[in-house]
């Protein structure tokens, strides 16, 4: 057992410092236990989100010394505790109280998605789907909406673009894009409205998931061959406008 | 330890990080990695000599086009195919995005400021990998050729370290080539519903083929960059009698 | 006063979970104006957690299976306390509400034929659950988030209910606050769902997440329901038990259906000692056989793993009490020696993501150490089961915080579909009593004054009592007094110091101000949490007997005239009244289903 010091980022709407707290570490803490101690002893009302402290509803999402990741999935014994630990709030997003950020936006832009327009059911009302035509869309609703991916990204984070959906909404429009049931196409709107074009393929999205999801190479880089394909190759391009002519 | 910072606006300054690991450390291999290996490209390119020996041909020049009409070294004939290729690979983005233009050079370390467009205007051409792609299919058949004309000698068939060397050659480039997204995309990654397609369990094995190779792209991105140079220094070495290509068979 | 923020609705849902955006769904469907309330982030409600998967007798994995046996599975289950008619809808309307998921996105595993895959899991006969590996809840509460979305709920993130609004003896809005400004704000409604959840963290050990702390069984008590069953409350038999961070942090029954076994520290698959008389018929008696159900042979009896979660804790307790516990006081459950890396990491990717992350431990070499945790509360608000009305006028309830469907001990995976059956139900009805409703009731401005007074109390300079310290110690008393192992002494003792700790609940204090302050937040929780915590131990106190989620030293067997009795609380004139009450018989059609032989083979 041994202390060691945290410094937490504590305000309001962006005004505020860095308070320093002892801790007392025991085996197996997360950071997440360290921030919970503090709040029974030392600061009540120190405003953080978090609710199922497995890993699984993505609410406790923070910067840990720098690093954007879930206070609950990082382990005391992989950060070095002889410096403080430094806990701040996602940069990206609105400030509201500590280490609560507003992330209101994602929900916004998830709502402009078009939902699931599935295809008619089987003659017996069942939908037939085959292993593999659902694995690869499995992995893409493995996604806990923690939105380390949208805090991380430069496209916002760092070049402010407003007209880019981000990771977590390229890997739902590819979930969705991907479906062996949907019956909409949504390149179009991935391009002019979810920006898909803004992304450099640099990846720190996938560097931060917590979840393990090859965001940029399983849903990001398909996603922009198929818009390639459909805007941009232009063989494939004069070959749709020569068979529609023949038409 | 009262250090108060304003956090209202995310953009943060160029480099500005609370990370305190390494990270400049990916970023700057990288970025020395890439610099050499364009610089003695280049260079070698301009060389126009000492590409070629007994079998062996750098892959530099090959295939080798040698026209009257062309004043300058063949191998600007054949560079920009690959070039290109690597240009608009998705892998190599991330690596120079990081490490040459700094946007952002490593995560959650504050970009470099600039009018970020994406891929806007000129940059619209990084839709065309497809493209170089197909060139550098016939690259590899190329390359593959040149590797098994390297089993040839004067004296009969044998095996010289040189010929280890460019078969190497070859097999890194297919890997790296089998790897690519745009592949990965054009063999099946574009199916929504492989049950419901015709040929729809080929495309199926096709593309998890694929994904073997697009696994660990970045890793045959470095080898294949990294042996085709040292293939065309050692024919180099050789044809400039520095070194003696020593027979193994 | 202050002056309030107010919104109106037809219908208002407390709860985002399942059961909640369900329910939502459903009444939006019928057409009129829907407001949700989560107290959390939309989509991070404890339904994420639910992992193994949703029981519903589809037939499609082993098409033996159909409601009636999921009947008999469910009844057996909850040792014959459960309301038959609740478990009659929920088992007829099951398969109808799964497959509806896949309309709207959700993406079950497969069989070879193409059609919704099912797994094993304790206490179903036949392989019964839809899953999606081992994160089948994240599945279902997405889908219906990405659909719900689209159907024009007003949904409020981050709002808090204080109480429930009551005129005239039927229910007609909600007082609450935003979690971010801390400003109060009054829902107006015609009728109100209540779909809360859980809570268990009224336990110490717990798989349950902060959010689950009794809100809704405290709110319609006190708006004058009638509470049921409480006495039930359901210890998953594997939680993790080291590190102790994660300590209740819980490891899917699916391990076990999967194949896991149970060892004790000599090595011994102990639960072949603890099968009980009534399941004897269908369980394995030897490793062989066990192991050849595993392998596919359908003459194979079930391994005793699967026996239902009641037995399986108590088993690994008394293992642990024998001395034959691992190092951290728990059992091994071994899933290594039974499959290969592979399938362990397709089949159960979480758990093999969690043990390696927090743990410290490869699941695929190594075994587990597993320990009983609170999980799930089987009783809750009294509900008509074909309605889902509470006994209180316009004021429904669905999912956990509703009470009557799993009796005495719920079955693994019920739970999922109780959410999805039964929120249905309950947006389709309490839509069509707010049609029938005239108008909305106006909440008096004496009653929002002396809401808003006792929800500011906390800020009270002259009080001294840390939320923290309160809630460690009401935790450590649960646990220690009515928890998986009861005793009449100990719950009286218990009910004293949950006296003791209702005055320390009146002189809370908070610092700070009133925004975003989670001290404030768990003051008022802690005033539901008491509450809760006293109708458990009233209830666990009163029942005499042992039986499914229930265990009293002093009473080991079950009673035949306790069985034919449910128990009932409410509040009147501001006091707990305890009630036991005879169940209607059940109809001989359905009678007929508990001695339904099997076919075999």
């Amino acid at each position: 057992m041994s202390e060691t010091l945290f410094k937490i980022f504590r305000g309001e709407r962006a005004k505020g410092e860095l308070c320093g707290y002892s801790v007392e570490v025991t085996e197996g803490m997360v950071v997440l236990d360290a921030i919970n101690q503090i709040q029974a002893r030392h600061a009540n009302d120190l405003a953080v989100r978090w609710n199922c402290k497995a890993g699984k509803c993505g609410s406790c999402s923070a910067e840990v010394n720098g690093k954007p990741r879930l206070m609950c999935m990082t382990r005391m014994d992989e950060l070095p505790l002889d410096k403080p630990v430094i806990i701040e709030p996602m940069r990206r997003f609105p400030h509201i109280k500590d280490l609560v950020t507003d992330v209101s936006l994602n929900y916004e832009i998830n709502q402009q998605i078009r939902p699931l327009k599935p295809k008619p059911r089987e003659a017996d009302g069942t939908y037939r789907m085959q292993q593999k035509d659902i694995e690869r869309i499995q992995e893409f609703h493995k996604c806990i909406e923690c939105f380390l991916c949208q805090n991380v990204c430069h496209v916002t984070r760092d070049q402010q673009v407003q007209e880019f959906a981000g990771p977590r909404f390229f890997i739902r429009i590819a979930s969705l894009a991907m479906h062996p049931l949907d019956t909409l196409n949504r390149l179009k709107e991935l391009k002019d409205v979810f920006g898909i074009g803004y992304c450099n393929i640099t990846k720190c999205c996938t560097e931060v998931c917590p979840e393990d999801i090859a965001i940029t190479d399983n849903a990001i880089i398909p996603l922009k061959e198929r818009v390639a394909g459909a805007f941009y190759d232009p063989l494939a391009l004069l070959w749709r406008s020569l068979t529609s002519v023949s038409k | 330890m009262q250090n108060s910072f304003q956090i209202e606006n995310p953009n943060p300054s160029f480099l500005e990080t609370s990370r305190r690991d390494f990270w400049w450390i990916e970023p700057f291999f990288t970025a020395i990695g890439l610099l050499a290996f364009v610089i003695y490209s280049t260079w070698a390119a301009f060389q126009n000599e000492h590409y070629q020996w007994e079998s062996y041909l750098s892959p530099f020049y090959a295939p080798l086009l040698e026209y009257d009409w062309w004043p300058f070294s063949p191998a600007f004939l054949i560079l920009w195919a690959p070039a290109g290729f690597r240009l608009t690979c998705y892998y190599y983005r991330k690596a120079y995005y990081r490490s040459l233009f700094l946007t952002p050079s490593a995560c959650a370390v504050g970009g470099r400021p600039q009018n970020y467009r994406g891929e806007r205007f000129l940059l619209l051409f990084q839709n065309l990998h497809r493209y170089f792609l197909y060139i550098a299919l016939v690259f590899c058949v190329i390359l593959s050729y040149d590797a098994y004309i390297s089993f040839t000698f004067k004296d009969g068939l044998g095996i010289g370290v040189g010929t280890v060397i460019m078969t190497l050659n070859a097999v890194f480039l297919t890997a790296f080539t089998f790897g690519c997204n745009s592949l990965r995309h054009l063999v099946g990654g574009n199916v929504d519903c492989y049950s419901c397609v015709n040929f729809g369990h080929q495309r199926y094995q096709a593309w998890k083929f694929v994904n073997i190779f697009n696994m660990n792209h970045m890793m045959w991105a470095w080898i294949s960059l990294f042996w085709v140079g040292f293939t065309d220094l050692y024919i180099r070495l050789v044809s400039m009698g520095i070194i003696t290509d020593y027979r193994i068979l | 006063m202050e002056s309030y923020e107010i919104k109106e609705h037809d219908v208002l849902v407390i709860g985002a979970g399942g059961a909640g955006l369900r329910a939502a769904i459903e009444a939006s469907a019928q057409g009129v104006s829907v407001g949700l309330v989560c107290k959390s982030l939309l989509g991070k409600a404890h339904t994420v957690m639910a992992e193994g998967g949703m029981a519903a007798s589809l037939g499609n994995t082993d098409p033996r299976d159909n409601w009636e046996v999921h009947f008999r599975d469910t009844i057996r289950g909850g040792k014959n306390l459960n309301n038959w008619r609740m478990v009659e809808i929920f088992c007829r309307e099951a398969a109808e509400r799964v497959a509806e998921l896949e309309e709207w996105g959700a993406l079950f595993d497969r069989t070879k034929e193409g059609l919704i895959a099912q797994r094993n899991f304790g206490g179903h006969r036949y392989p019964r659950l839809a899953h999606v590996g081992d994160r089948t809840g994240l599945e279902l509460i997405r889908t219906l988030q990405n659909h719900g979305i689209h159907q024009g709920i007003d949904i409020y993130m981050e709002c808090c209910i204080v109480e429930l609004l009551k005129e005239e003896g039927r229910v007609c809005g909600a007082f609450g606050f935003w979690r971010e400004s801390g400003q109060f704000v009054v829902f107006r409604a015609k009728s109100v769902v209540l779909a809360t959840g859980g809570l268990g963290k009224i336990f110490r050990v717990t798989s349950n997440s902060w959010e689950g702390t009794g809100d809704g069984h405290a709110l319609a008590y006190r708006a004058g329901a009638e509470l049921t069953d409480m006495e039930f409350v359901q210890f998953h038999p594997t939680g993790m038990v080291w590190p102790p961070s994660v300590q209740g942090i819980l490891v899917t029954e699916g391990v076990r259906g999967e194949g896991g076994v149970l060892k004790n520290s000599e090595g011994r698959r102990f639960m072949f000692d603890y099968i009980p008389d009534t399941f004897a018929a269908e369980t394995s008696d030897t490793e062989e056989e066990a192991s050849r159900w595993l392998s596919g042979d359908p003459e194979a009896r079930r391994p005793p793993e699967l026996l239902t979660r009641d037995v399986v804790a108590r088993a690994i307790r008394s293992e642990r009490l024998a001395g034959r516990g691992s190092p951290h006081g728990g059992a091994f459950l071994d899933i290594a020696g039974q499959r290969n890396a592979e399938l362990i990491k397709r089949k159960l990717p979480s758990m093999y993501h969690q043990f390696k992350k927090l743990g410290n431990l490869d699941i695929t070499t190594t075994p587990m150490e597993v320990g009983p945790t609170c999980h799930y509360m089987m009783g809750g608000v009294r509900v008509e089961p074909e309605t889902t009305m509470s006994t209180v006028e316009g004021l429904f309830a669905a999912g956990e915080v509703a009470g009557g469907l799993h009796g005495a001990n719920r079955l693994g995976g019920n739970s999922l579909t109780d959410l999805l059956v039964f929120g249905t139900r309950a947006g389709f009805h309490a839509a069509k009593y707010s049609r029938e409703q005239s108008d909305t009731i106006e909440p008096s401005k004496q009653l929002l004054k002396k809401l808003e007074k006792l929800a500011l109390e906390p800020f009270d300079p002259e009080r001294t009592e840390n939320p923290y310290g309160l809630m460690a110690d009401l935790q450590e008393t649960m646990e220690l007094h009515t928890g998986i192992i009861r005793e009449s002494d100990e719950m009286e003792k218990g009910i004293e110091l949950l006296q003791a700790l209702k005055i320390r609940g009146e002189r809370l204090h908070v610092e700070g101000n009133r925004q975003y302050n989670p001290a404030w937040h768990y003051a008022l929780d802690l005033r539901n949490m008491l509450c809760v915590a006293e109708t458990i131990t009233l209830a666990a106190l009163k029942r005499e007997e042992s039986r499914g989620g229930h265990t009293r030293e002093d009473f080991p067997e079950s009673s035949d005239s306790l069985q034919k009795v449910n128990t009932f609380i409410r509040e009147v004139n501001g006091r707990m009244i305890h009630e036991h009450r005879e169940r209607e018989p059940m109809p001989e059609y359905l009678k007929k289903l508990m001695n339904l032989p099997l076919k075999e083979g």
